[in-house]
């Protein structure tokens, strides 16, 4: 197993966010997160991260705990974080955020900027640009590509499609099952349940920071309460 | 004599002072820009500095009359050399006393400026107490000669040497922050903590390093300063206060801007000194910081640490 959390408690202050949750990603797959605003999505991967620490529960990488290894050596263990908003650097240029990504290891930079540009052409377009005046399709692109930096075997994806055009959520979501296609793990977080459920083998549903329902995609496709709750289909019976 | 039969001593003078002010100013601003903190005790990191240089340069002096050459170069440069030291150590000291504690258990903001006065305060009567209370001299370590005349104003060997080492020290710092990775660490935290910890950047390291890096400069400044105006236990504050408000000028959080800020302080200080009265240096610098503070408070190039890098 490349990572599981095992029964993770989580709170902010008096406020508990994730109760007692468990989930795994393998080696190579895409995992979906689904769950309504609130639910505790993007606590999750933050505490992957190791931006928050548990109050209980275990966090496991390649069966090795994470509980005492410091939030800045992840990225060198191969996990990288896409955060939620894309939080790309906004006065850094474009080469410079992607230069960020492979922070810890600068051998193969040249090659892994090529294989960016390769996946996000806008990107190698948009090179000197000041990275808080690109676009938001732009900042997501150069957040993916950011994250692909530190060759990492799992990448964490938090809403990459928020807010952006159609068009756009199709190409990120293209790069998405092609990084995958590598042998890259993703954990994917969406509100998009339909898109992600499309590329991702698994899910998981979060409500009030546990999990509610979980299985194969396709399981999660055809059950009622995740076409009523996140796909948003009117199941009421017509007369 | 006129303003303008002295416009071009007066702007060498500003010149040399003001880019000391820079020299000091980048360490408020460096601090700034990562921990979004006025460091307070800043001043004291480049007293101690001074003294450090001054007492390493005294040390190796020979007996009588002023050096000359080679052994000049040496005294200064091992002036500076145990000044920026004794500043780095400073400022390394200070983080961890008077700061990372603080920083361990999320204190808010009011407790760092009361642990930053508590520190200079203790800093201030420490040097007070070892080195005494009058005015501690460094001789003179090389000729003072007019080397050069520009526009029929006098350029010494001391102003040009203030002005070297401080404008070098500024391009060096300026290249570490826009062209090493080092520096992109300290400009990523500068912009976004988390974000720079998901890329791998370890933030209390670039926290001890930036406050490192003020110190060496602040320290150096301070042998620099004490070559023209000797050293003393108070001789922080108001240099302090000056750098301060040069990185204010020049939008805090912002590495040309405080450069900027510094040499345009020093100038605006030198011309008003001399329309006005001497004695009314001080005023102006802190008229300067009131009127920013008014009229511009995001300072001339703005806040940020990434942007002018
Ligand atoms: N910094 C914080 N301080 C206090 N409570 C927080 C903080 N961040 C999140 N929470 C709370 O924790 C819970 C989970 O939040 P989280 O951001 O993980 O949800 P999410 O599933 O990512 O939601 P969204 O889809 O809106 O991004 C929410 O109730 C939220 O109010
Ligand atoms: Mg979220």
């Amino acid at each position: 197993m490349l990572l599981s959390l095992t029964d993770v408690e989580v709170a902010y202050g008096a406020v508990t966010a994730l109760r007692g949750l468990s989930l795994e990603v393998d080696e190579g797959e895409i995992v979906t997160l689904l769950g309504a605003n609130g639910a505790g999505k993007t606590t999750t991967l933050r505490t992957i991260s190791g931006l928050l620490r548990p109050r209980a529960g275990e966090l496991r990488l390649d069966g090795r705990p994470l509980s005492t290894i410091p939030a800045h050596d992840l990225v060198a263990l191969g996990v990288s974080h896409v955060p939620e908003g894309r939080r790309v650097f906004p006065s850094m240029s474009v080469r410079e955020n992607l230069l960020m990504g492979a922070y810890r290891d600068r051998r193969h930079t040249r090659e892994d900027l090529d294989r960016v540009f390769a996946l996000f052409p806008r990107l190698s377009e948009r090179i000197g640009q000041v990275s808080g005046t690109l676009s938001g399709g732009e900042q997501q692109m150069l957040a993916i590509g950011r994250a692909l930096m530190s060759r990492p075997r799992l990448v964490l994806l938090d809403e990459p499609s928020m807010g952006l055009a159609p068009m756009v959520v199709q190409t990120i979501f293209e790069v998405i099952a092609e990084i995958n296609r590598d042998g890259v793990a993703v954990l994917l977080v969406e509100q998009n349940a339909a898109s992600a459920l499309r590329i991702a083998g698994r899910g998981y549903v979060l409500e009030t920071g546990e999990v509610v329902l979980s299985g194969t995609s396709a399981s999660l496709l055809s059950d009622d309460r995740v076409r009523q709750a996140y796909l948003g289909e009117d199941l009421t019976p017509t007369p | 004599m006129g303003f303008f039969d002295q416009f071009w001593q007066l702007t060498i003078d500003g010149l040399m002072v003001g880019s000391l002010y820079a020299v000091i100013a980048l360490g408020y601003t460096l601090v700034y820009g990562v921990l979004q903190l006025i460091n307070f005790a800043h001043s004291e990191v480049f007293m101690l500095g001074s003294f450090g240089g001054l007492f390493a340069a005294r040390a190796l002096l020979p007996d009588g009359g002023v050096p000359g050459g080679f052994q000049s170069v040496y005294l200064v440069a091992v002036g500076l050399a145990v000044g920026a030291l004794c500043g780095a150590l400073a400022a390394f000291t200070l983080e961890r006393v008077a700061y990372r504690p603080l920083r361990r258990r999320s204190a808010p903001r009011l407790a760092y400026l009361i642990s930053a006065i508590g520190a200079s305060l203790f800093a201030v009567n420490l040097a007070g107490k070892e080195f005494g209370r009058q005015n501690v001299d460094l001789p003179d370590l090389f000729h003072n000669d007019t080397v050069f005349t520009l526009f029929g104003a006098d350029v010494s060997t001391q102003s040009l040497v203030i002005f070297a080492v401080a404008i070098a020290m500024l391009v060096g710092l300026d290249r570490l922050v826009a062209g090493t990775r080092l520096g992109q660490g300290i400009r990523a935290v500068a912009q976004d903590a988390d974000t720079a910890v998901l890329m791998g950047v370890n933030v209390e390291r670039i926290i001890i390093v930036t406050f490192v890096v003020g110190g060496l400069l602040a320290g150096a400044g301070g042998f620099l300063y004490a070559m023209t105006f000797n050293a003393s236990y108070s001789m922080g504050f108001v240099p302090g206060v000056k750098a301060f408000t040069a990185a204010v000028l020049g939008g805090i959080g912002n590495v040309r801007g405080a450069m900027l800020g510094g040499l345009l302080l020093g100038l605006v200080e030198s011309y008003g000194g001399y329309l006005f009265q001497a004695s009314y240096k001080d005023v102006i610098a802190f008229l300067v910081l009131v009127a920013i503070l008014m009229i511009r408070p995001s300072g001339l190039l703005g806040e940020r640490l990434g942007r002018a890098a």
